[in-house]
């Protein structure tokens, strides 16, 4: 199927069987424009950048299907490899605290941006509509010698000024990420000494108690148990308290309520001791 | 299928970005919405490409992919330097200019 897809040429463009070509393009029409409504509809940032990606792939097929096999792979590689990535990067620096609140600032914005949009499809549509758009010419010289023969030789004849000033933009990009990404040092770096003189002068010598060593539950967010009985919330990460809050767990009243449980069972179990210490008597 | 309808679905791609980046506010959606529309636009530009019957659409596409991935790397860092400055990636807080 791939050669079959990648392959150039052909009466509208594409060699494809023009049923498996309509099929296939309903599908990826419909699954594009509805991962494009999800993108826009779910709240957590991660899920946007899953359901861009889906997108994304899916235009990168029609490029395919298209006669444009480069521009297929480029889209693979560029979009979902290094641009979604780097979108996932920063979903990842800025914290799982992205997800959106779904206050509005301003009154009416989503129905009015909704209508904005309808009308602005509305306008689209029957313009492109009115523009009588035939069906594909036949790729006589463009695909003839290849698709990436024809893109190598129009970017390096025709746009090739174009081309070269792409390397100084990608540079200048390069350059303004390093300089709005990089911070500057305001104070020395800490030395193993500095280090050891906070540590001591702070009173608490050893490290923090490590979370999860209540015995019921090994999860990392289970404050530890000090040897006094009490448990510490010092010992639980502050983002993964966060996180909870924001899943709606409380490990302190699980803990607590283990600890009454342990309590009550241990009663019984007295109880029970006397029970049968009297019986054998 | 006929180069209409893969415009026509980059429209419709196109407006959807475009309700998303007035809808939504964190400044990370609205850069992800930007992406779906410069993808819509390619869409657009390499149907036509099939249209016409070479290969100028296609050079445009891959110029418009340069670019974008340029400038999500200036976006984004700009981006993770008001999250440093504000603790927050929501387009409502970065109201500094205002009074």
């Amino acid at each position: 199927m791939t050669p079959l897809i990648l392959a150039n040429g052909g009466a509208h463009g594409t060699n494809l069987d023009p049923i498996f070509s309509q099929v296939l393009f309903w599908i990826l029409a419909v699954l594009a424009v509805s991962s494009a409504l999800m993108m826009i509809l779910v709240r957590q940032a991660v899920h946007c950048a899953l359901f861009l990606a889906v997108v994304m792939l899916s235009l990168a097929v029609m490029y395919a299907m298209q006669g444009a096999p480069f521009l297929a792979f480029v889209q693979v590689i560029v979009y979902t490899g290094a641009v979604l990535m780097l979108f996932l990067f920063v979903v990842m620096l800025i914290g799982m605290t992205s997800a959106e609140s779904l206050v509005e600032t301003i009154r009416g914005q989503r129905l009015w941006a909704a209508l904005a949009g309808i009308a602005f499809a509305v306008l689209l549509v029957v313009g492109i509509g009115h523009a009588a758009i035939g069906s594909a010419a036949p790729q006589t010289s463009a695909n003839g010698a290849g698709n990436l023969t024809g893109l190598a030789k129009l970017i390096f004849t025709t746009y090739v000024f174009p081309f070269e000033v792409t390397s100084a933009l990608l540079i200048t990009a390069a350059l303004g990420a390093m300089v709005l990404a990089h911070r500057e040092r305001t104070s020395p770096k800490p030395t193993q000494r500095d280090v050891a003189r906070r540590k001591i002068a702070s009173g608490q010598v050893a490290p923090e108690p490590p979370p999860g060593v209540y015995a019921l539950h090994n999860a990392v967010d289970m404050p530890a148990m000090l040897p006094d009985g009490t448990t510490t919330t010092r010992s639980v990460s502050n983002a993964v308290v966060q996180r909870d809050l924001q899943l709606g767990r409380d490990p302190e009243a699980d803990v607590a309520s283990d600890l009454a449980a342990e309590e009550r069972v241990e009663k019984e179990r007295q109880i029970e001791a006397a029970a049968r210490g009297r019986e054998d008597q | 299928m006929s180069p209409a309808a893969y415009v026509f679905l980059s429209v419709i791609l196109f407006v959807i970005g475009g309700v998303g980046v007035l809808v939504r506010r964190n400044a990370i959606l609205i850069f992800m919405s930007i992406e779906l529309m410069l993808n819509a636009c390619n869409l657009a530009f390499v149907s036509f490409a099939r249209l016409h019957g070479n290969l100028n659409g296609q050079v445009v596409a891959f110029f418009v992919m340069v670019v974008a991935a340029a400038e999500v790397v200036v976006g984004l860092a700009i981006l993770m330097a008001i999250y440093r400055a504000r603790r927050s990636a929501s387009v409502d807080d970065a109201s500094l200019l205002k009074n």
